[in-house]
């Protein structure tokens, strides 16, 4: 391997890339894009949910009870109807995504049976957003049902004591405190952005010179096939470097994401990460002549596995057992875990052994795959 | 012009694979990978008390089917390990004096420790610890007052949420992404294929060729675009009907408002097709541009994150984006049933947006070939 071919071989690659608006484009406006988008436009959390209720009794208990509806801030009480039809309407229309039906008996079953139900309907089209303002609804009943069993011992004339025995709940949240989902997604976008950026770009290098006709001049040079491979990745492999730390940034500084782990950490697996997907990219590049298939190719197995079996949105953990199989195959998935761990965690290498030692595994079979991929004939 | 289209993509066996093979990828795999739902709680139990009623406490949790006791650490430190280690999610430990405070008739907490990380899970999983802990406490109230007060018939009243989910009646994630993945493979698909077709024209040279010939642009545009208008049709029966008898989602609306729909829908997803090829010479450079339409796109829409959580100002962008009207089309006439007469406000924001964005490409193309 000469160090002259291989600068030479990079220089060039390099000044393509600057040359050429679009690429530059990609390398760096899709992280920014990205980041910006998911950053502001991704949120799980359910706050203000839209309700509208039908009070069949309109008694002081039924009152009170909507009360602490309106002053939870998790909803917003928009409207009372009368009739089942109004509340069906407003659902269907999505005027309201939770209803609240107040039974004609409810403070009789309070005071006569001690146990009064109250309707809770949700909208269960969007089941996330159905389960969240359930469990606030549930959360909210509750309050008022013990405030009510506390007046009741009180006007018995039980000891205030007989109702305490009862368990607190008393909650620790470890590493994103406030449950920012912002938080929790932002970590996982840097590996989109990896994997969006350098598939798309190095997909294409070695098709392009095929298209070109240029490929038949490299190979008349006396340059190896492993210094095509080094000279063509090292200008992309920078450029991933660089789209990494402004996602790094960015999330940083401008999204206040928390970043507890080490520098050295975040870079060493990223340039795993890179080395993978870069990897990847060119083995697809050198099969597929053709620009256009090669970046499809490129999208279906480096985009879509990221996206959808990273764990960088959707939990891994909940997914049927067969899907969470093929998940251990997605190299995405290691990254992704080392990091949120690097981010929120801020857990040292020891902790994420396992997932780094697979990483680094992959890297190294894809850049041995990646070496051989490449022969210098022409058919 | 319409017949040479047809032939050209029935011909061409690459682009019937590119057609029909990912879309339907796409639809199994979101499909199985795509949930938020918390079925399973990976859980660790440390029980420092060892009373009878700590151990009580403790089966509740192991007999809960959304909680997975998968270890009994015996310290704090090994707990914080674990979770560290992101073996569990779900923490729970339970102080030495757990029992003798509750037979004292006062308050014992049941310390929860949560991995934050996933906060949609951990928000999830709080819920659920919160219904077993109120269950428990409940019932131990009932029978402390029942050994003290025998003399009392305890009513304590108590009021309860009874739930009642509409149009998805155990909450399936399925049922709310498959209609989504309909709308958003249509996308995908046509936007690509337009703005592909006639930058290869021009990268070959052939729009030239045809620009000679006695065809006037308006005609040459709608002889490309309707193959493209009819095959989105027949892509989203497919995805559609895949999805639906896949994953049994059912459909309770009338095929013909979803038709409505999605024809709108088409046309402004043709018009953004159209409008890339006129900035690009390459195909490269139609699939990079296609991107930077086509992310924002479906991160507006509300496919996956609720548009009511967005801040105010993206809120508003979203109404720019032609999806967001098709997905609540294709939700209330997959999973709710409704019709024209609560969907049309989405499909006249539909139209306006698609002859608008339509207006604009034709505009554009006309210049573009000067």
């Amino acid at each position: 391997m000469s160090p002259r071919r291989l600068i030479a071989m990079s220089r060039k690659e390099f000044i393509q890339i600057v040359r050429d608006p679009r690429s530059l484009l990609i390398a760096l406006l899709m992280p920014v894009m990205q980041m910006v988008l998911l950053g502001y436009g991704v949120s799980l959390d359910a706050k203000n949910i839209p309700v509208y209720v039908y009070d069949q009794e309109g008694s002081q208990d039924s009152q009170a009870l909507l009360k602490r509806f309106q002053a939870s801030p998790y909803f917003d009480v928009r409207k009372t109807v009368n009739s089942y039809r109004d509340l069906r309407y407003a659902i269907d229309s999505d005027r309201c995504k939770l209803a609240i039906v107040i039974p004609f008996d409810f403070s009789r079953k309070l005071r006569d049976t001690g146990f009064a139900p109250v309707q809770v309907i949700v909208d269960g089209t969007d089941d996330n957003t159905a389960n969240l303002s359930k469990g606030y609804a549930r959360a909210v009943i509750a309050r008022f049902s013990a405030d009510v069993q506390h007046n009741w011992l009180q006007r018995q004339g039980m000891p205030i004591a007989a109702s305490n025995g009862n368990i607190s709940v008393d909650t620790r949240i470890w590493f994103n405190e406030d449950l920012e989902s912002r938080n929790f997604i932002i970590p996982g976008i840097v590996a989109l952005v990896m994997a969006l950026v350098g598939a798309l770009l190095t997909s294409l290098t070695i098709a392009r010179e095929w298209e070109r006709g240029t490929m038949e001049q490299l190979l008349s040079t006396p340059i190896t096939p492993s210094e095509v491979m080094l000279g063509k990745l090292i200008p992309y492999f920078m450029v991933g470097m660089a789209d990494a730390a402004l996602c790094l940034m960015m999330s940083v500084w401008w999204f206040g994401v928390p970043f507890r782990g080490t520098l050295a950490s975040f870079f060493t697996t990223t340039a795993l990460f890179l080395i993978v997907i870069l990897g990847i990219g060119f083995m697809i590049s050198v099969a597929i002549r053709n620009q256009l298939g090669a970046s499809m190719i490129a999208l279906l197995v480096t985009l879509m596995p990221t996206s959808l079996l990273s764990g960088y949105a959707f939990p891994i953990d909940q997914m049927p057992a067969a899907v969470r199989a093929i998940t251990y195959l997605v190299y995405s998935r290691y990254y992704v875990t080392i990091l949120k761990a690097i981010y929120l965690k801020g857990v040292g290498v020891k902790a994420l052994g396992a997932e780094m030692t697979a990483l680094a595994v992959y890297a190294a079979v894809i850049g041995l795959l990646a070496t051989r991929a490449f022969r210098k004939t022409l058919d | 012009m319409l017949l040479k289209e047809f032939l050209e993509v029935k011909r061409d066996k690459w682009e019937r694979f590119r057609l029909l093979v990912p879309p339907l990828i796409q639809m199994v795999l979101f499909g199985y990978a795509a949930t938020f739902e918390v079925y399973h709680v990976s859980t660790a139990v440390l029980d420092l008390d060892h009373s009878q009623e700590s151990r009580e406490m403790v089966s509740r949790f192991t007999g809960n089917g959304r909680f997975d006791v998968e270890a009994l650490p015996s310290s704090s430190q090994a707990m914080r390990g674990l979770i560290d280690r992101s073996k569990i999610t779900v923490g729970i430990r339970i102080n030495p004096q757990f029992g003798e405070l509750l037979r004292k008739g006062q308050t014992a907490p049941l310390q929860v420790i949560v991995d934050g990380t996933n906060s949609n899970t951990a928000l999830l999983a709080l819920d659920y610890v919160g219904q077993i802990a109120a269950r428990f406490s409940s019932d131990y109230q009932r029978d402390y007052m029942n050994r003290i007060f025998p003399e009392y018939q305890v009513m304590l009243p108590s009021a309860k949420m009874e739930e009642r989910p509409w149009y998805n009646p155990d909450l399936d994630s399925q049922w709310f992404f498959v209609p989504g993945l309909v709308g958003s493979i249509a996308l995908m698909t046509i936007v690509n294929v337009t703005s592909f077709a006639i930058v290869r024209e021009r990268e070959i040279g052939t729009l030239e060729q045809i620009m000679v010939t006695p065809i006037r642009p308006i005609e040459f545009i709608l002889g490309k675009t309707v193959p493209f208008f009819v095959l989105g049709l027949i892509e989203v029966a497919l995805v559609a009907v895949a999805g639906a008898l896949w994953f049994g989602v059912p459909f309770r609306g009338n095929p013909l408002v979803m038709l409505l729909g999605t024809s709108l829908f088409l046309i402004s997803s043709l018009a953004v097709g159209l409008l890339i090829s006129t900035t690009c010479r390459t195909q490269q450079q139609a699939f990079a541009s296609g991107f930077f339409y086509l992310t924002p796109a479906f991160t507006l829409s509300g496919f996956a994150f609720p548009i009511s959580s967005m801040p105010t100002v993206m809120q508003w962008i979203t109404y720019l984006d032609p999806l967001r009207y098709y997905l609540v089309v294709l939700r209330g006439t997959f999973l709710k049933g409704t019709g024209l007469a609560i969907l049309w406000p989405q499909m006249v924001a539909m139209a306006i947006l698609g002859v608008a964005m339509f207006a604009v490409s034709v505009a554009r193309f006309e210049k573009s070939l000067d």
